[in-house]
């Protein structure tokens, strides 16, 4: 076990968003976070990329985590400068970059971008983009740092369902070359079956469950968690498919009545 | 599909391409530059031939024709090297400001340190007989030591809080209105010939260049450089947005406090002798960026040269349209800059971000 969270507590403005937090989270595999709307996924993730103060202890093979060796990618990654995709890839490895960008480096930029289907962007304009082209570009920037630990926050919310595939092919491929731990926020919970090998829901800054799928995502943990009614199917690749049938009203399950009383 | 057939080798070549594009640029704002030196060694108020000119630079300072030689070699040589001086600290200084605060209405003035340098200045003049030292000296020292004391504030208040953009905004405002208030105080006790100095000091003019000032600046100006190009990668991954440099690493906070330093040496260098010349610390990154994009590598050298040239170039526009008394570049650069910052904005407009 790799990432161990131990007791982890984030409390902002007197409200706690984190409550004892526990989790022990082995390599070479992709953990996906799910969880309503506020309930601390995000937080999570930046707690764990030391950017926000937290209490309780976080280690990554057992020493706190330096964000310069993890790959974090955020929510908001929107880039707003004169550069091109080749410039902003190739700043991944800042740090080792010289007055004249050595082959080796541009090589590698020039393959992850290729790897991810999008070496064809390679000399565009980062703001003639879209938001999710830039969201592709920002990802192969972070990979192109070989990061052991990669933490993404709704790293393929903006992508369409071909690129969505592709990322997690690519992820799936990292993982395996080179047994990092991919930790991702995700809202679509589809997608997260299909994906992820771990899944683990958080509800109200804790963890309400972790394991396989099957395991932590059926029909009472939405019913509780979510506040919906849906229908659990199997696909053909015997992953399963969320169907959402009906949400509760927003005080839970006998107060549906009223509210639908209040709408008309 | 065809597009994402390109193959490696000839996208590898399209950014040394583009690389050596950029290397183009610099060369040939290097070479304008040289142009606009000479230019502005040639022209003057004493209307001197140019074979003058030519055996006077020739014969060295201390030719023998004397009047050549002090015009060429302690009024024109030091004016046109003070003004290369200036132009490339308020380049550079404007490129990292502009940087470091993601803001490109940003210049080395933005954070109050030209009030200070004023207000310094002014102070000396006013009270510069009380101290047991050379009128030409406790100006620019003052100058230099206000300019500083702002850059000290405004890091106090970031070092409190947290050196974002908006923390030093919100400093650099607030000193800056205090150093205008005072400097107006100042203004209002002072006697007509007193204020008629402050007046002239603040236009900002290279007629005050001597060859102290060029050493002086010149050091400051070569001293800085290192700390300036060992950043520029972690400028440019800065100008990603802090969310990202920071997930790469980066500590932006450390970076602005530091860049911030620098800005303030460089400003002070550049106003401490000359006055305030205000727009080249606005326009010179905007043009650069313009012509080699964001890659500092590139855009640095080229904001220093792009202020050296519009700071030459006023120069010399200054002695054309009044042969006989030199209009003080700082007002050239002001009124010339708003229609160039007019162009800019225009055609940056439509690209969707400036």
């Amino acid at each position: 076990m790799v990432l161990r969270l131990d007791t982890v507590r984030v409390t902002r403005s007197g409200t706690s968003i984190l409550r004892d937090i526990n989790v022990r989270l082995g390599r070479g595999q992709i953990v996906g976070l799910v969880g309503p709307n506020g309930a601390g996924k995000s937080t999570l993730i930046n707690a764990i990329a030391t950017l926000i103060p937290f209490s309780g202890t976080i280690r990554w093979q057992g020493l706190p985590i330096r964000l310069r060796e993890i790959g974090y990618m955020p929510q908001q990654a929107q880039v707003r400068a004169d550069l091109s995709v080749i410039e902003t890839v190739l700043l991944g490895r800042h740090e080792q970059l010289g007055w004249r960008v050595a082959t080796t480096h541009l090589d590698q930029a020039l393959g992850i971008l290729e790897d991810f289907g999008i070496a064809h962007l390679a000399r565009r304009n980062m703001q003639s983009l879209s938001g999710g082209q830039q969201q592709l570009v920002l990802l192969t920037q972070r990979l192109l740092r070989e990061p052991k630990l990669v933490l993404l926050d709704e790293a393929t919310s903006a992508l369409d369902i071909r690129h969505q595939l592709q990322v997690f092919d690519r992820l799936r491929a990292y993982v395996g070359r080179s047994g990092a731990l991919v930790v991702i926020a995700i809202h679509d919970l589809n997608l997260a079956a299909r994906h992820a090998d771990t899944i683990m829901l958080l509800d109200q800054g804790q963890v309400a469950g972790s394991g396989s799928f099957a395991e932590v995502i059926h029909e009472q943990a939405l019913r509780d968690v979510y506040g919906i009614e849906a229908e659990l199917l199997r696909a053909s690749t015997g992953h399963t498919v969320i169907l959402p049938v009906t949400a509760y009203g927003s005080t839970g399950p006998t107060s549906n009545g009223i509210h639908d009383v209040q709408l008309n | 599909m065809t597009d994402t057939a390109v193959s490696a080798d000839a996208m590898r070549d399209g950014y040394r391409r583009a690389s050596a594009r950029r290397l183009g640029a610099i060369l040939a704002a290097g070479l304008c530059l040289l142009l606009l030196m000479t230019l502005d060694l040639t022209t003057g108020p004493s209307g001197m031939p140019l074979a003058d000119v030519w055996h006077g630079l020739v014969a060295g300072p201390n030719g023998a024709d004397r009047a050549v030689a002090t015009i060429l070699w302690q009024l024109r040589m030091p004016q046109t090297l003070m003004g290369v001086l200036v132009g490339a600290c308020l380049g550079l200084a404007g490129l990292q400001m502009q940087t470091i605060l993601g803001n490109p209405l940003a210049s080395p003035f933005t954070l109050g340190f030209s009030a200070a340098a004023g207000f310094g200045a002014a102070l000396a003049i006013m009270f510069g007989g009380l101290i047991p030292l050379p009128g030409y000296l406790v100006v620019p020292i003052m100058a230099f030591s206000m300019t500083l004391v702002a850059c000290g504030l405004v890091y106090l208040i970031a070092r409190l809080r947290s050196a974002t953009p908006e923390i030093l905004v919100l400093g650099g405002i607030a000193v800056l209105f205090f150093f205008q208030s005072v400097q107006s105080l100042l203004q209002f006790l002072a006697s007509p010939e007193v204020l008629q100095q402050i007046v002239f000091w603040l236009f900002g003019s290279l007629l005050k260049s001597t060859w102290t000032s060029v050493a002086v600046t010149g050091t400051i100006l070569f001293a800085c450089l290192p700390f300036v190009l060992r950043d520029t990668w972690a400028l440019t991954t800065l100008r990603l947005g802090d969310a990202n440099a920071l997930s790469l690493g980066l500590s932006v906070e450390a970076l602005r406090r530091r860049t911030f330093l620098l800005v303030a040496l460089l400003t002070a260098a550049a106003v401490a002798f000359v006055g305030t010349i205000g727009f080249i610390g606005l326009i010179a990154p905007h043009a650069a960026r313009t012509l080699v994009g964001e890659d500092h590598r590139f855009a640095l050298p080229l904001s220093a040269l792009t202020g050296a040239i519009i700071l030459i170039g006023a120069s010399v526009f200054g002695k054309f349209i009044s042969p006989g008394a030199v209009i003080p570049v700082g007002i050239i650069t002001a009124v010339a800059g708003v229609p160039i910052l007019f162009a800019i904005i225009i055609r940056r407009g439509g690209k969707g971000a400036v």
